[in-house]
C-alpha cells in the first residue's frame, strides 16, 4: 500500500462518545401529522387491553389477550392455539411486505412516524422540553454547573421519564392478564411478583431506549436502514434536500452579492436549522443515510425559513431521485407510484392476506390428529382378526363439552374399540371433549375373523361434532400381515 | 501514543482502518463508546455468574457457586414436583374399584396415562412395547388370557404373579412329556400333529393324526380340555386360536410337550404401589385383548 504524501496521518479513534443530539422545538404539516399518528398509536395501545369481549363462561373476556399460562391467544372473534402459528407466521410475512410497500412508495415512513422507538422517543423529547426547555436552553443547561435549579429540572425530567416508561411498561403487561385485575392488584401490592418484575424490566428499557439512547437504536441496532438502504430506488418519494435548487448554498447577504454580478445562487442559506430539529441530528443536505428516519421535521423547518426568506417552501421536500435528476436535465417531474415493483407487492400482499382469510373463515372449532401405533403396528387376535391401534387426538376449542361421533370407514366389517369412549349404534364411538381442551383417545380396529385384510389399506376416521355438526376427517392405513 | 499511522480517505474525511481489498480502504467508523461499555458490562456479568453460579473445575470437584446450584438437583426438583402433581392427579385412582376406573372417563384418561408410562417402566422387556408380546412371553393384545382378561383378573396376576414366590400366585405345572418319559418321541410327534390341527393347521405328512387325538385325551384333556381351549383355572393355554405364546411349528410343540414351559412372572405387588397395579390393570385391559 503506497501512501501519499498529502494523506494526514493520525491515531484514528476505534470509540468515541456519542455526539449528543438536541433537536429543536418545531411546527409544521409534518410535526402535526406526527403528533396524529402518535396520539393515535398511543391511543390503541393503552385503549386495547380494556376492551372487552365476551366468550362464555369459561374463556377471558378481554378483546386482546396474550394467555401465555394456558397457551392461547385472543384477539377479538378469534382464538388461537400454539399449533396455528401459522396465522403469525402469515402476519409477520404481511408485516414484512407492507414494510416494503411502504419503502417502495414512501420511503421510511414507518420509521418516520409509526415505529415505537419514535414515538416514545418524541413522547421522551416533549417531557424532556417541558421541563428543560427547548434547545437553547438545554445546551445552556449541560454546560452551566450543577446549580440547585439544575439538580431540580434533572431529577424532575428522570422522574418524569420513568413514570411515563412505567406507564408504558404497565400497558404492555396488560396484553397479558386481564388487565383490571392487574391494575387493581398492581396498586393494591397484591399483584405475584414477575408482574412487579416485568414492569420493571419494562420500565428499564423503554427510559433507557426512549431516554437515553434514542437515535443510537436507529444507528447501531435497528437493521431496517440497513435493509431499506438496499430497497429503496429511484422512484420512491424520500425526504429529500433539492440540491438542484438549494446550490450553492450562501447566505442572503452573499446571495444578494452574488445576483449583483450576475452569478448564480442555490436557495439553501445555509441556515443549518434543518439539523438543529433533526431527531437522529443528520445532514438532510448530504443525501439519503442511515440516520434520516425521514420525520420530516427538517421540511417544516426549512419551509419556517422559506417563508421567513420569501422563498419558494420545499426545498427539502418528499421528492424521488429520479426527479433529481430529470430536473437537472430541465425536464418536468414525475411520480410513478404505480410501477411494476409496487403491483408486484400489493398482488403478494393480497395473495398472503387472502390466504390468511381464506384460513381463518374456514378455521374449525375441532379437530381430529391420528397417530398409527407403531408397535406393534398390527396384531393377530384370538378370534382370528388382525387388529391395528391408533392414537387419536380430538381438539375442542369451543368454551362448552362437546360429544364428538366417532366413525371409520375403508375397512369391511371392521369394528372399533377404545377404553376412552363409550360405544354407539353402528359400530361409532362417542367421545366427550372438556372445553377449550384436548383429549387423546386410544382406538383398536379389528378385523372379522374370516377377512384377510391387505398388507395396507387406507382407512378413515371422521369425527362429528354431535352438537354443531362440524366434521374432521383424517386418514391413515391398516396394516395387515 | 501513535502506534501505527492511519490514513484519512479523501472523499468522505473519514480515518480509514488501514486495510485495503484492490485498492478500496474500509473506512473506520468509530463504534459509540456506550457499546465499548455494554461488552465491559458482559465481562462484569460473567465474573458475577462464576460467583453466584458452580463454574471452576478444581482438583477434585469444582466451585459451587453461592447458592449451592446444581443441574442435578433442578432435575430432581422437577421430578419432585411432577410426582407430587401426579400423585394429585391420581388420589382419584386409590379408593376407586376398577369396575369404577373404568366407568369413569376421567379417571380412565388418569389410569391409561399412568399405567402406559408404568408399562414402559416395567413390562416392556418382556410383553413388548405395544403388549404385542415376544416367543415366550404372553402377547396381551389378541385375547387370548392363560388366566383371564378381565381387570380384576389382570389386576391379581399382576399382583401376585405367575410361579412366582408370592403364596398367592397363579401356579399350574404341565409335565414334561418328553423328558420324564410319559410319553415316546413317536407319540409326541403325533400329538403335536393333532394339536397343529386344533388351529386348523397342516398336519405332517405320514403322520396318525387320529392317534395323536387318543394321545391328546388321554393325556392333555384333563388340563387342556376336550376341545383343546383350555382351562382358565389352570392356567392351561387355549390350543385353537392363531396366538401361540411359544409358536406353532411342529418343532416348537415337540419341545414344549416334551420339556414343558411353565414360565414365570415376577409377583409386582412387591415392587409396585396398589395406584400403579390397578393403572397398569386398566392400560393393559385397554390394549385390545381385555374381556
Amino acid at each position: 500500500m503506497t501512501i501519499s504524501t498529502e494523506e494526514v496521518y493520525d491515531d484514528g479513534p476505534l470509540y468515541e462518545a456519542a455526539k449528543k443530539v438536541i433537536p429543536q422545538k418545531i411546527w409544521g404539516t409534518y410535526r402535526r401529522i406526527k403528533w396524529i399518528v402518535l396520539w393515535i398509536a398511543l391511543g390503541v395501545y393503552y385503549v386495547l387491553p380494556f376492551i372487552r369481549w365476551n366468550r362464555g363462561p369459561n374463556a377471558p373476556s378481554q378483546a386482546v389477550l396474550i394467555d401465555i399460562p394456558h397457551s392461547r391467544f385472543y384477539a377479538f372473534f378469534i382464538e388461537l392455539w400454539p399449533q396455528e402459528v401459522y396465522y403469525f407466521t402469515g402476519l409477520l410475512i404481511l408485516a414484512a411486505l407492507i414494510l416494503f410497500l411502504s419503502n417502495a412508495l414512501f420511503g421510511r415512513v414507518w420509521c418516520g412516524y409509526a415505529c415505537p422507538q419514535t414515538v416514545w422517543t418524541d413522547l421522551f423529547f416533549w417531557v424532556e422540553r417541558f421541563i428543560e426547555g427547548d434547545r437553547r436552553d438545554r445546551m445552556k443547561l449541560d454546560a452551566a454547573p450543577w446549580t440547585p435549579d439544575k439538580v431540580l429540572r434533572r431529577v424532575a425530567k428522570h422522574a418524569a421519564w420513568l413514570v411515563f416508561a412505567l406507564l408504558t411498561g404497565g400497558a404492555a403487561m396488560l396484553y397479558f392478564v386481564d388487565a383490571p385485575t392487574l391494575i387493581r392488584e398492581f396498586v393494591t401490592f397484591q399483584a405475584p411478583f414477575v408482574a412487579y418484575l416485568w414492569a420493571g424490566i419494562l420500565t428499564l428499557t423503554t427510559y433507557s431506549l426512549a431516554g437515553h439512547l434514542r437515535e443510537q437504536v436507529c444507528l447501531y441496532m435497528c437493521p431496517w436502514p440497513r435493509i431499506q438502504a438496499a430497497l429503496t430506488d429511484n422512484d420512491a418519494l424520500n425526504v429529500t434536500y433539492r440540491f438542484d435548487r438549494g446550490e450553492p448554498r450562501m447566505s442572503l447577504k452573499d446571495a444578494a452579492k452574488a445576483h449583483a454580478h450576475g452569478e448564480a445562487a442555490g436557495d439553501c442559506i445555509d441556515c443549518l436549522q434543518c439539523i438543529a430539529v433533526c431527531p437522529t441530528g443528520v445532514d438532510i443536505r448530504k443525501g439519503s443515510q442511515l440516520g434520516c428516519i425521514q420525520c420530516g421535521l427538517c421540511i417544516d423547518a426549512c419551509d419556517a425559513v422559506m417563508t421567513k426568506v420569501h422563498r419558494p417552501t420545499r426545498l427539502i421536500a418528499y421528492d424521488t431521485d429520479e426527479n433529481r435528476e430529470r430536473r437537472k436535465r430541465g425536464e418536468a417531474n414525475v411520480y410513478r407510484l404505480i410501477r411494476p415493483r409496487t403491483i408486484l407487492y400489493v398482488a403478494v400482499i393480497a395473495l398472503t392476506g387472502g390466504v390468511m382469510l381464506y384460513a381463518l373463515l374456514t378455521r374449525t372449532n375441532s379437530h381430529l390428529s391420528v397417530l398409527h401405533v407403531r408397535a406393534p403396528l398390527f396384531t393377530q387376535t384370538a378370534q382370528g382378526g388382525i387388529r391395528n391401534g391408533y392414537t387419536l387426538r380430538f381438539s375442542n376449542k369451543l368454551s362448552e363439552a362437546e360429544d364428538f361421533t366417532l366413525d371409520v370407514s375403508g375397512l369391511k366389517g371392521a369394528a372399533m374399540t377404545s377404553a376412552m369412549a363409550k360405544p354407539l349404534d353402528g359400530g361409532r364411538l362417542t367421545v366427550r371433549v372438556d372445553p377449550d381442551s384436548t383429549l387423546e383417545v386410544p382406538v383398536y380396529v379389528t378385523t372379522p375373523p374370516d377377512v384377510t385384510p391387505a398388507r395396507s389399506s387406507p382407512l378413515t376416521f371422521t369425527a362429528t361434532d354431535a352438537k354443531t355438526g362440524e366434521r374432521s376427517v383424517v386418514v391413515d392405513n391398516f396394516f395387515g400381515p | 501514543m501513535i502506534t501505527e499511522p492511519v490514513q484519512v480517505d479523501k472523499i468522505s474525511g473519514q480515518t480509514t482502518t488501514g486495510h485495503e481489498w484492490d485498492g478500496i480502504r474500509e473506512l473506520n467508523t468509530p463504534l459509540p463508546r456506550w457499546w465499548l461499555w455494554l461488552f465491559y458490562l458482559t465481562i462484569v456479568f460473567a465474573v458475577v455468574y462464576w460467583i453466584v453460579y458452580p463454574a471452576w473445575p478444581l482438583a477434585s470437584s469444582y466451585t459451587t457457586g453461592l447458592f449451592g446450584y446444581t443441574n442435578r438437583g433442578r432435575v430432581a426438583d422437577d421430578v419432585a414436583a411432577g410426582q407430587a402433581a401426579r400423585m394429585q392427579l391420581a388420589a382419584g385412582l386409590e379408593t376407586a374399584t376398577l369396575a369404577e376406573i373404568a366407568a369413569d372417563p376421567k379417571l380412565t384418561e388418569i389410569a391409561l396415562a399412568q399405567g402406559k408410562a408404568a408399562f414402559g417402566d416395567n413390562c416392556t422387556p418382556c410383553h413388548g412395547s405395544g403388549g404385542q408380546g415376544q416367543k415366550g412371553y404372553p402377547n396381551l393384545t389378541a385375547g387370548r388370557w392363560l388366566w383371564g382378561g378381565t381387570l380384576d383378573q389382570i389386576d391379581a396376576t399382576i399382583t401376585h404373579g405367575i410361579r412366582s414366590d408370592d403364596p398367592d400366585a397363579h401356579t399350574s405345572a404341565m409335565p414334561s412329556f418328553g423328558k420324564d418319559g410319559i410319553l415316546k418321541a413317536e407319540e409326541i410327534r403325533e400329538v403335536a400333529s393333532y394339536v397343529r390341527t386344533l388351529d386348523g393347521l397342516e398336519p405332517e405328512q405320514g403322520v396318525d393324526v387320529a392317534a395323536g387325538k387318543k394321545i391328546f385325551a388321554d393325556n392333555c384333556a384333563v388340563c387342556h380340555g376336550d376341545d383343546g381351549k383350555g382351562k382358565l383355572e389352570l392356567g392351561s393355554a387355549n390350543l385353537t386360536t392363531k396366538v401361540w405364546q411359544y409358536g406353532n411349528g411342529i418343532d416348537d410343540l415337540i419341545y414344549t410337550i416334551s420339556n414343558a414351559r411353565n414360565s414365570v412372572m415376577p409377583a409386582w405387588g412387591k415392587r409396585l404401589d396398589p395406584v400403579t397395579i390397578k393403572s397398569l390393570a386398566v392400560y393393559v385391559h385397554s390394549l385390545g385383548g381385555g374381556t
